[in-house]
């Protein structure tokens, strides 16, 4: 029909699309409901979402408009004073350099595990061995934080020093007194034992994934073990890498009991991560929300909604990371 | 640069199974042999034995000795890493790299045997494509994903991953199964060129492929299901399908079982 619509127009259709219109889909019951159902979690998932971003924002604007102080550059918390004056600068570094720390940390220990599961340890040793991980997850996170207060924090101490004898050049192991180890450096070990899990299960799943074609393609060019993880593996799994940390960072960047458990309460910013004292915003949250002045509970609101933003962030610069060189991911094998 | 495959007294197994018994068989440098035989019968299995590929397999076990010239594949102390930088191999599904460049796909093998200057890189790939007929194909868009290409460019694409590192020997598994006609059509040509500087082994179900492409042929059988496969006979192309020695043989070839 469409060769001849150049000489002469085509008979309209009529008998073809007028039925079309006219005629009724068949829409069971059944469908209906489900498709009720689904759009309707959809929608209520929307609302929460806008009710509670109004709520927090309309919190946040009441306590921003009573500040003094600069909100992102200020460095102290001090909302019940008059005037009221607050800022989240200590709260963004401790909450950043923590969270650094955890992944600098723990992203490459966890490779390594969740390599040696899937391409190393005899099948024997590689069931356990994740299901101990797994476990590690299973700790709630105040338990880590008694832990960390109780074990870690004392221990540390010997490192502390070491640190600051042979690489206090650096700056960020220089320790000024001799206080105990409730550091951001601290906090930092602490999220990375943290995050491992879960950072370590995902980076496994991964693994476990890459097609066994492309494995044989490096080791029938003579590849070694490594170098058949390098080549074939690695690769393959970077964008899932990269999810399983993000994963994590969002994990340690929230993380709260523990932290608030281990920091010590001076509020200050230190290049010195071996210096007690810091804050990030949770833990800020956490140990100030019940004596907080109704002033005091707006401005740790807007911490709240400065935390969030970041968080969208971490995880947008993700997407993108990966979505960059999608044509080259194993996806399309 | 070819080399003589010298096969004697091979068997393999899978964790307890024997999956093929007792096979040994010389192959000519310069030469196609194909491998012929009903699905199951350890022609796959064997051609793995041949490059230590078998082995990669949790249980794989080999007895018996491939001689490459003079070289003792499983003697003692040999890598096998070193084996299959010398016995290259070419799968049934293409595999190139997903994650990486046509160019890089290529380079793959070299850049594992050492560093090797930017221009001498060049000239290896732009030899490896035109010895596989990929080059014009592919010259304009070298730095595309290698998994953007048709699956009859990707074999040939892996067919010149393979032989940049000049191998002694190539190994094919069914190299055509995945493929359209015309496809295996540029692939078979290929072979025929190959093999004035390789020694070609592949297997194939395709027995107008092994006819069309081979000089010599040899045909595994296996008894029952369970039993480890054997090799049946191994004879010039052309006697194994105008009148081969085994009545098996034979009926194989027309059709009589299998």
């Amino acid at each position: 029909m469409n060769t001849t619509a150049t000489q002469t127009p085509p008979p309209p259709p009529t008998d073809r699309i007028e039925p079309k219109s006219s005629q009724k889909t068949v829409v069971r019951p059944g469908d209906r409901i489900f498709s009720g159902l689904s759009k309707g979690s959809g929608i209520t998932l929307l609302v929460i979402m806008a009710a509670i971003a109004a709520f927090l924002t309309y919190r946040a604007a009441l306590a921003l408009s009573e500040n003094k102080a600069n909100f992102l550059t200020y460095e102290d918390w001090l909302p019940q004073n008059t005037p009221p004056m607050f800022g989240i600068a200590t709260l963004a570094f401790g909450t950043v350099v923590s969270s650094v720390i955890a992944m600098v940390l723990a992203v490459p220990v966890a490779i390594g595990i969740a390599l040696f599961i899937s391409h190393y340890a005899p099948r024997k040793l590689a069931a356990p061995l994740a299901y101990l991980v797994d476990l590690l997850a299973a700790v709630p996170s105040i338990v880590y934080g008694l832990w960390g207060a109780l074990i870690l924090v004392p221990h540390l101490d010997g490192l502390n020093k070491w640190l600051d004898a042979y690489l206090g050049w650096t700056y960020i192991f220089d320790k000024a007194g001799t206080g105990p180890a409730r550091s951001l450096f601290t906090v930092g070990i602490l999220l990375a034992i943290m995050i491992l899990p879960i950072i370590t299960n995902v980076t496994r799943e991964v693994f476990l994934q890459v097609p066994r074609m492309h494995e044989e393609a490096a080791l029938a060019l003579g590849a070694t073990r490594w170098e058949t993880i390098r080549m074939s593996v690695l690769p393959f799994a970077r964008s899932g890498i990269i999810s399983a940390s993000m994963l994590g960072l969002g994990r340690a960047l929230g993380e709260t009991m523990a932290v608030a458990t281990v920091l010590s309460p001076n509020f200050i910013i230190s290049g010195h991560l071996l210096d007690p004292g810091g804050g990030t915003f949770a833990q800020n949250i956490a140990s100030k929300f019940k004596e907080a002045t109704p002033l005091g509970q707006d401005a740790l609101i807007a911490s709240g909604l400065v935390l969030f933003v970041i968080t969208l962030l971490v995880n947008g610069a993700a997407r993108y990371i990966i979505g960059r060189r999608k044509e080259y991911s194993g996806a399309n094998a | 640069m070819a080399k003589r495959i010298d096969v004697s007294g091979l068997t393999a197994y899978y964790s307890t199974f024997k999956a093929i018994e007792d096979i040994s068989m010389t192959v000519e440098p310069r030469s196609v042999t194909a491998f012929i035989g009903p699905s199951g019968c350890g022609k796959s299995t064997f051609l793995r034995t041949l490059n230590r590929m078998h082995e990669v397999t949790p249980g794989g076990r080999v007895e018996g000795k491939v001689m490459l010239d003079d070289e003792n594949l499983y003697g003692s102390g040999v890598d096998p890493v070193t084996v299959r930088r010398e016995v290259g191999m070419v799968f049934q599904r293409p595999n190139p790299f997903p994650t990486m460049s046509i160019f890089d796909n290529v380079a793959a093998g070299l850049r594992l045997n050492g560093s090797y200057k930017k221009s001498e890189l060049n000239d290896v790939v732009e030899k490896s494509l035109r010895g596989a007929n990929l080059w014009d194909e592919v010259k304009d868009r070298l730095n595309r994903p290698g998994s953007g290409l048709s699956g009859g460019q990707q074999q040939r694409l892996c067919i010149a991953r393979a032989i940049a590192v000049e191998p002694k020997v190539l190994l094919m598994d069914e190299p055509c199964s995945a493929l359209d006609p015309i496809s295996t059509l540029a692939i078979e040509d290929l072979i025929g060129e190959l093999k004035e500087h390789f020694t070609i082994v592949i297997v194939t179900h395709n027995m107008q492929q092994a006819a069309r492409v081979s000089d010599r042929t040899a045909f595994f059988n296996l008894a029952a299901v369970g039993q480890p496969g054997k090799l049946i006979e191994i004879d010039d192309t052309e006697r194994i399908f105008s009148n081969p020695s085994v009545q098996a043989t034979e009926d194989y070839i027309s059709g009589r079982f299998g």
